[in-house]
């Protein structure tokens, strides 16, 4: 809501500069954005009279006026505007004077004649942003020599408040010169508006069949409008200065109506009228043309204000191009009308429109200012365009209307929300000052809430209306006392920060990603995925949820390649969406990628590419981290994303826990990556769990160690090899080390060879050597049985 | 015996020509081995008088006594040298950067969110959190925000389906927690929000941290301590001025919008605060009864108060970053600047 200050001050005016005022506002909870002056500055301008006018002798276009500038000399001023007509009053720059832009005003010739100052146009005075197509003509009642800006009223500010949608009572000056009254404790007082007495019998009847949604409708025939007359300058500079734009004299009125009173209003051509006017629900089916051109198509839900030909106006948004004023209009309709905030609110934004009664009629207009304002706006009406004005017709469907709000504040509550016990003269001062009806009970208050405020409900409500105009800031400020009573801790979890951690220890930078992803993207890494997609995305590119923390990794891995980082080790956590809405699954993952160089860039470094065993480094020592390495394994599997000779599906306890593999050489190549990446992600919940270390003792006996080298078919993996081991080692094995894999010279062709180191120890005594021959030879026994291998010779 | 000075001296010229640890060795044993130079003057003492005897054979060992002193000083005097040479040999350039895997970094918002979480988990808080594909009920209705309330223009929503959106704030969370249980409840919730909303001071997705606090008693000053407290201790400023501002959600009532002294510029003015010296950073209020009475919580008995920050914001502001979309670009080159 943008406003005049001088037009507030009309109504309440504080002693207070206008940026201490507009700090008080703000504070108050009314913020203010923006102060700005309603005009450029300018100066020497004054108004003037046209004397005289003639051709200029050597240019068709320029006429030589002189003008009355209350100087006492008639001044010669040459003028190339076409509207400049004897007898005009007009503003007059003088020699001296400055206009915006710093554009000084000289003594000069214009083709050989003497021009002393300039006639002004209404853009040249920064008054209006577009190129004005004549000089600005003023009110042929302006006197003569008096100085523009104060004629114009121009030493003003533009105060614009951005309001929460709670206080719809503020859109208006009226709602705002109450809340500053409060603030200085100062009256308030507006214009006088009297009702009219109806001087014509003209009248048309109203009908509500909706009356939840329009509890009042209230309509005025106005007959021999002149709806030529201009718009006198005062009323469109307030609008100007409260960011309408004046159109005609009729709207002109009904806005300024809304500005100055807040009641949104319509006014319709009564001889484009059908029979009576019936506000209703839409019909299917039905269509109606807006004042902006547009045709919609109505739903049910919409309130329409609508004669027996069909529909005129959309209830509180807009009106209909059909029925509304026009160049040729003698008789007008005027409405005023009370529609809930719950019939409106969402409508303009369905059809893809806001307007000035929308914003309104949301956030709750008064409903007892239906008749007051058709009574102002008549009063506007006949002044400016004269007309006789027939009855008001009112239909009030009272048990539709808001009911009174009756609430009581305790003032013992009031003093606990507070800390504070605040004067009890100046608790009820405040709840006067803002319309509240108070009386008082025991100590208590009991009040009825204004019809203007929407928003006061219950007694919190007051507390914050107190809180607010006795200032948040004069409140006292304490620390919340808790007992200090200690929890316990999970000692075997893991937290999200260590794991981040040990990954920020093994050289990753830390990663976030949008949560929603570019649907090829993801298509192209999980072809298979099933991930909810939202239904108004703000672009293309994000409009699927990642169903995987692949796609982000990728993405953040090309963008860094094509900024010249060759080597990328990002991580990133976050949850995953697997699954339609109904059985949808949101996972919190660990996922990592990297991608060029194994060691950065350096004088000792190895050049290598980092490959799978790196990043599975990088893995397991996330998953040491909890002390139950065993409870993982990794099994060769397929992924679409992965190589799949090179990936591997983890399992946490059997159960699926995530994938690590290099990016697949086509999924490469679709995507046009640079490099080669290797990737994994990992349930954190599963990461997660560890457990408490448990002691057991030391042998002081001595450990004996056996290195065992088996031949292996080059596809069989190691883990069954080391399963198999472990599983024949009997219960003293300590340790068994994987110490060397080779396949080359000396070895068969499709096979491979692993050396194993067993490390046994018993705690109570030494080993001999015939248990441990034994224990070898079930080992190479069940590895010859089970996987077809041999011992190597 | 007469020649054992000459033999000495001469021994001597020979120790401290000696080039090696081993021509040392030879000369010992040339000298005071077994069958060596001094050696067998001793073995000629028989043929002295009992006389003589004592006195010649001590300046036979004072002799050899010197010769070995001499031999052993040499010996270090050489080993030293030697150790020095293969020490000056094997002297590397100790200003080459070592060996190994460069650190990496945590993102400067999960350094901003577990920062906010350690100042309030240090006081008793814990930390919650939930799903960010959410319902409209818990990220709307139990927040008392009705369906077509103006207060849902706020927040531009993503929707999935007619019910289902992703979160427009971490405070789904808290109507959670207030169901499953019971006061005292003291709860920060950091996470992923999402509104649809893209331009220079707009991300599609941020991070929040949204605070909550309910208990017997519990009043608007404790807010303000605990708000005025965070910034504070965030910031490193004890001398930081806060100020509270009316302001309007629908979950909180009385409900303030929190302003700090510009850190860019002290208040003086600046383009980061619009030169008004100070700066909006988070919005807070005492629990609104309907928000308590959606979760099962005796509003006569328990207050409460919540609040809600935007951890981009702070981070912003504390690490200087001046570019919001920068945090989901994910170049290297910025989130090194963090580790």
């Amino acid at each position: 809501m943008k406003f005049s200050e001088q037009w507030l001050r009309e109504w309440v005016s504080p002693q207070l500069e206008t940026q201490a005022m507009a700090d008080q506002i703000t504070m108050a909870g009314l913020e203010v954005d923006a102060v700005e002056a309603v005009a450029a500055a300018f100066s020497g301008v004054v108004v003037a009279e046209v004397l005289t006018k003639e051709k200029h002798p050597d240019a068709d276009k320029l006429n030589v006026c002189t003008v009355n500038d209350g100087s006492g000399e008639p001044v010669q001023v040459v003028c190339g505007a076409p509207n400049v007509e004897v007898g005009q009053k007009i503003p007059f720059a003088q020699v001296g004077g400055v206009l915006p832009g710093d554009f000084k005003i000289k003594k000069a010739k214009l083709r050989g004649v003497e021009s002393r100052g300039m006639i002004c146009s209404a853009s040249e005075l920064g008054l209006e942003e577009e190129a004005s197509a004549g000089i600005l003509v003023l009110s042929s009642a302006a006197p003569v020599g008096i100085d523009f800006r104060e004629f114009m009223h121009l030493n003003d500010m533009t105060i614009e408040v951005d309001l929460t949608p709670n206080r719809g009572d503020c859109l208006s000056i009226k709602g705002l010169s109450r809340e500053v009254g409060v603030l200085n404790r100062l009256p308030v007082k507006g214009p006088m508006i009297k009702p009219l007495a109806a001087e014509i019998e003209d009248s048309f009847s109203v009908s509500i069949e909706a009356p939840e949604q329009c509890p009042r409708y209230i309509g005025r025939v106005i007959k021999g409008v002149n709806v030529h007359a201009e718009t006198p300058l005062w009323m469109a500079e307030r609008l100007r200065r409260s960011g309408v734009r004046s159109i005609d004299p009729v709207v002109d009125i009904t806005n300024y109506v809304m500005l100055e009173l807040g009641q949104p209003m319509h006014a319709f051509d009564r001889d484009n009228l059908q029979e009576g006017i019936v506000v209703r629900m839409a019909k299917p089916g039905e269509k109606l043309t807006l004042l902006d051109g547009n045709e919609v198509a109505l739903r049910p839900e919409t309130l329409l204000i609508a004669d027996q030909s069909g529909p005129l106006a959309m209830a509180g948004v807009m009106g209909g191009e059909n029925s509304g004023v026009n160049k040729n209009t003698r008789t007008i309709f005027l409405e005023s009308a009370f529609f809930t905030p719950l019939a409106i609110a969402g409508q303009a934004r369905s059809y893809g429109l806001h307007t000035d009664a929308s914003h309104r009629f949301e956030r709750g207009v008064d409903p007892q200012l239906t008749p007051v304002a058709v009574e102002r706006a008549t009063q506007l009406l006949i002044e400016i365009c004269g007309g006789q004005a027939g009855p008001v017709v009112e239909v009030t469907s009272a048990e539709h209307m808001p009911a009174e709000r009756a609430i009581i504040l305790r003032s013992e509550r009031l003093e606990k929300a507070l800390s504070k016990a605040l004067d009890s003269d100046d608790v009820t001062d405040i709840l006067q000052r803002l319309g509240l009806n108070v009386t008082m009970q025991g100590g208590d208050w009991a009040v009825t809430a204004p019809s203007w405020r929407f928003d006061l409900a219950i007694e919190e409500d007051l507390i914050e209306e107190v809180a607010r105009i006795h200032g948040y800031n004069n409140l006292p400020v304490r620390r919340p006392a808790a007992r200090l009573a200690l929890r316990s801790a999970d000692e075997a979890k893991l937290t999200q920060s260590r794991l981040r951690r040990q990954m920020v220890a093994r050289g990753f930078q830390e990663a976030i990603t949008y949560s929603f992803v570019a649907p090829e993207l993801q298509a192209a890494l999980l072809p298979d995925a099933v991930t909810p997609v939202l239904a108004n995305p703000i672009s293309a590119d994000l409009s699927v949820m990642r169903a995987s923390l692949f796609p982000g990794l990728v993405r953040a891995m090309e963008y860094n390649l094509n900024r010249q980082q060759t080597r990328v080790r990002l991580f990133e956590t976050g949850l995953v969406f697997n699954g339609e809405l109904d059985a949808l699954s949101q996972v919190p993952m660990l996922g990592a990628l990297v991608c060029g160089p194994r060691e950065a860039e350096g004088w000792s470094g190895a050049k290598e590419r980092v490959d799978f065993y790196d990043l599975k480094g990088d893995l397991e020592s996330v998953i040491a981290l909890g002390g139950e390495a065993d409870a993982w394994r990794f099994e060769p599997a397929e992924h679409p994303a992965l190589h799949p000779g090179q990936s591997a599906q983890l399992m946490h306890n059997g159960e699926p826990a995530g994938w690590i593999g290099t990016l697949h050489p086509q999924v490469r190549a679709t995507l046009g990556l640079k490099m080669d990446a290797v990737l994994f992600e990992v349930r954190l919940d599963m990461l997660s769990q560890g457990s408490v270390p448990a002691f057991e003792p030391l042998s002081r006996f001595p450990e004996v160690r056996r290195d065992l080298a088996f031949m292996l078919k080059e596809a069989t993996p190691v883990q069954s090899l080391l399963d198999c081991a472990k599983e024949q080692a009997g219960d003293y094995l300590q340790d068994i080390k994987l110490f060397d894999v080779y396949a080359g010279k000396g070895i068969a062709e499709g096979y491979k060879s692993i050396a194993l180191g067993l490390t046994w120890q018993h705690p109570s005594r030494t080993l001999n050597d015939e248990e441990i021959n034994q224990l070898v030879d079930s080992i190479v026994t069940q590895v010859r049985v089970k996987l077809d291998a041999e011992l190597r010779g | 015996m007469d020649h054992l000075p000459t033999l000495v001296s001469e021994a001597r010229d020979a120790i401290q020509a000696a080039q090696s640890v081993a021509a040392l060795d030879e000369l010992r044993v040339r000298y005071l081995g077994k069958k060596g130079e001094v050696t067998a003057l001793l073995k000629g003492l028989g043929k002295l008088s009992a006389e003589e005897r004592p006195a010649a054979g001590e300046r036979i060992n004072q002799a050899k006594q010197t010769l070995a002193d001499e031999i052993d000083a040499k010996r270090q005097q050489l080993e030293s040298v030697a150790l020095n040479a293969r020490l000056a040999a094997e002297s590397i350039d100790v200003t080459l950067p070592g060996r190994g895997q460069a650190e990496g970094g945590l993102h400067p918002v999960t350094r901003t969110l577990e920062r906010i979480e350690g100042l309030f988990t240090r006081i008793g808080y814990d930390v919650a959190v939930g799903p960010e594909i959410e319902d409209d009920y818990h990220n709307f209705e139990a927040l008392n925000i009705p369906a077509h309330h103006p207060a849902r223009g706020m927040a531009d929503t993503f929707y999935f389906d007619a019910t289902r959106l992703l979160r427009t704030h971490t405070s789904p969370v808290q109507v959670r927690t207030m169901k499953s249980s019971e006061p005292p409840i003291r709860i920060v919730c950091p996470g992923r929000v999402y509104r649809s909303d893209s331009d220079l001071t707009h991300t599609p997705m941020f991070h929040q941290v949204e605070g909550l606090l309910v208990d017997e008693g519990v009043s608007f000053a404790d807010l303000k301590g605990t708000i005025e407290d965070f910034l504070q201790a965030f910031f490193e400023r004890d001398d930081l001025s806060v100020r509270f501002r009316p302001s309007y959600f629908p979950f909180t009532e009385p409900s303030a919008e929190v302003d700090i002294q510009c850190v860019m510029c002290s208040g003086a003015g600046c383009r980061v605060c619009s030169h008004s010296g100070w700066l909006e950073v988070m919005g807070c209020g005492m629990v609104h009864p309907e928000v308590f009475r959606h979760s099962g919580i005796d509003t006569e008995r328990y207050t409460g108060f919540a609040f809600g920050m935007g951890a981009e914001r702070l981070a912003m502001l504390r690490y200087g970053v001046n570019d919001l979309r920068l945090f989901f670009e994910n170049d290297l080159r910025f989130l090194r600047q963090f580790a």
